[in-house]
């Protein structure tokens, strides 16, 4: 399979996420901003007004906290910025996706084909996954400037909502599509095909757990 | 005595390092394995990982940006004295730690774990972990920082002698699974098994094998050494990569560390040292002198002694 690399611009049109593929390499251009939980609680469960136009100046939400500083001067200093896993935020992101426009979900490690169906296709969105998930320096030479951080007394530097001017930033991979498709689920099927001959001679354990999963081919996500 | 100036500003050097710079060893193990990778999205994660190690390095930024938990190890020789003491060494591994949060910058991860309270820092309550070893000889002391990452990939279980190998292969493979599934364990990684001691004992002594000891590296008993590279292929044979696209490399070493535990229990702990496997080393000698590596070099025949009293001429004589 040839791995196809894409430009994609942070307010993507429809017909552009449609063009995505499972699997595509993705360089993004345009204002970036992270919301994990913490924004997410205080613009939706503290109904906190949102210090963005959204989604006309961005509709692409990171995952992330970037090893970053606030210098004396008011002027940003941002290293590395890798994602964080996104799973654990399906709670906050329907309604989030409702109030903001977001077409991009960018994370680590991606959503339930179940997401993709419920809210990802509906609202139009795809989600993107970083690669690695190290590649923290290599995403940080795609941050053309810091245009602002909003929240941070609120919520500290890692929860604070960073707006980042993206320039070629990636790369990212394509992990759903407007079917509703997953990349993971993809892969994690073809894996389960062996699942049984690697465990083969194994046992299971003498105590046993609550709630405990014999199929190893489930997620515990 | 060692000047609690130069360890403070060996620490700050140490914070960098560890960073930025991903070490020799499991650098070539990253290498080797992309050279092996045929799952074509998975070496495309490879490719983009090695990218990542020189771009960190050019530009002298963190390689991840979630730049892990920093915490310290700290060994001594017998005859290591300290200037102000073991009181001004944890203040100035305290202050290296926060000055390079805000210097490097790192990401500030660290939170009281109700209130979210955070200094900006990566100071507060308990962190950074400062754990101490002793050797019998020396009058140096080894300042070893580790910045682990990440949430997943760290289990612990009670098993059973009737357990047997075969539970724990079990025990391992399910970690390897559940934390391997869209790579959230961001492997390949240098696998951790800690086996017995008490249960904190088997967490501290399976997290030890993944940070403190180098690719490559065996466990002196030899069939332990043997049950590292059987566990290792076992691994590498799930079909699983880098983010759970399938590939052949999930473990690019596996380490094994023992502890004598309760007569009746066999407890076994798995931990991942992900793709930023991110530890530095230095020696200070009494004289001023300070030697950087990244071997900690921890496991030693005195860590690993199973005898009363310690006599190096007895040892050395067997």
């Amino acid at each position: 399979m040839r791995i196809r690399e894409i430009r994609l611009s942070t307010t993507p049109t429809d017909e552009a996420i449609a063009e995505l593929r499972l699997g595509d390499i993705v360089y993004l251009d345009g204002l970036m901003y992270t919301a994990r939980e913490g924004v997410y609680m205080r613009a939706l469960e503290d109904k906190a007004n949102i210090p963005m136009e959204l989604p006309s100046q961005s509709a692409a939400n990171f995952h992330c906290s970037p090893a970053a500083r606030i210098n004396p001067d008011g002027s940003f200093d941002m290293g590395a910025v890798t994602a964080t896993a996104s799973f654990r935020f399906a709670k906050w992101l329907p309604e989030w996706m409702a109030k903001t426009g977001a077409k991009l979900i960018v994370g680590k490690g991606g959503m339930t084909s179940k997401d993709y169906k419920e809210y990802f296709v509906p609202n139009g969105a795809v989600y993107l996954s970083t690669v690695g998930y190290g590649t923290g320096a290599l995403l940080g030479r795609g941050v053309e400037k810091v245009e602002a951080v909003h929240w941070n007394e609120e919520l500290g530097l890692a929860q604070a909502m960073w707006v980042i001017k993206c320039n070629k930033m990636g790369p990212f991979i394509v992990a759903s599509d407007m079917q509703g498709n997953c990349l993971f689920e993809r892969e994690n099927a073809k894996i389960a095909e062996n699942v049984a001959r690697v465990y083969e001679g194994t046992k299971p354990a003498v105590l046993k757990r609550y709630g405990e999963s014999d199929d190893r081919t489930d997620e515990v996500i | 005595m060692i000047p609690i100036s130069l360890i403070q500003s060996t620490a700050e050097t140490l914070m960098d390092k560890a960073a930025i710079e991903i070490p020799q060893d499991y650098l070539d193990g990253l290498q080797h394995a992309a050279k092996t990778e045929d799952g074509d999205l998975s070496s495309f994660v490879l490719k983009a990982m090695l990218e990542n190690y020189e771009a960190a390095k050019e530009d002298r930024r963190a390689m991840c940006g979630d730049t892990g938990v920093p915490r310290w190890f700290v060994k001594l020789g017998n005859e290591a004295q300290v200037e102000g003491g073991m009181v001004a060494l944890e203040a100035a591994l305290r202050r290296a730690t926060a000055n390079a949060t805000n210097g490097v910058p790192l990401r500030p991860n660290r939170v009281h774990p109700l209130w979210r309270t955070d200094h900006d820092n990566n100071v507060g309550i308990g962190a950074p972990e400062i754990e101490y070893g002793f050797e019998p000889e020396g009058a140096w002391i080894d300042l070893i920082t580790v910045h682990k990452g990440g949430l997943f990939g760290t289990d612990y279980r009670m098993l059973f002698p009737s357990d047997g190998i075969q539970g724990i292969k079990r025990f391992y493979l399910d970690s390897l699974m559940a934390f391997g599934k869209r790579g959230l364990a961001c492997q390949p990684a240098i696998i951790g098994i800690g086996l017995g001691g008490s249960k904190d004992i088997c967490m501290t002594l399976g997290k030890r094998a993944s940070t403190l000891r180098v690719v490559g590296s065996r466990n002196s008993d030899p069939k332990i050494a043997e049950m590292e590279d059987e566990f290792k292929e076992l691994g590498n044979s799930i079909g699983m990569g880098a983010m759970g696209f399938v590939g052949k490399n999930m473990v690019i070493d596996c380490n094994i560390e023992v502890g004598y535990c309760h007569t009746g229990g066999m407890p076994m702990s798995v931990h991942a040292f992900c793709l930023s496997s991110r530890r530095a080393v230095a020696r200070i000698h009494a004289d001023g002198r300070v030697e950087h590596r990244t071997d900690p070099d921890w496991f030693t025949s005195y860590q690993r002694r199973e005898t009363v009293d310690w006599e190096p001429v007895r040892e050395a004589a067997q």
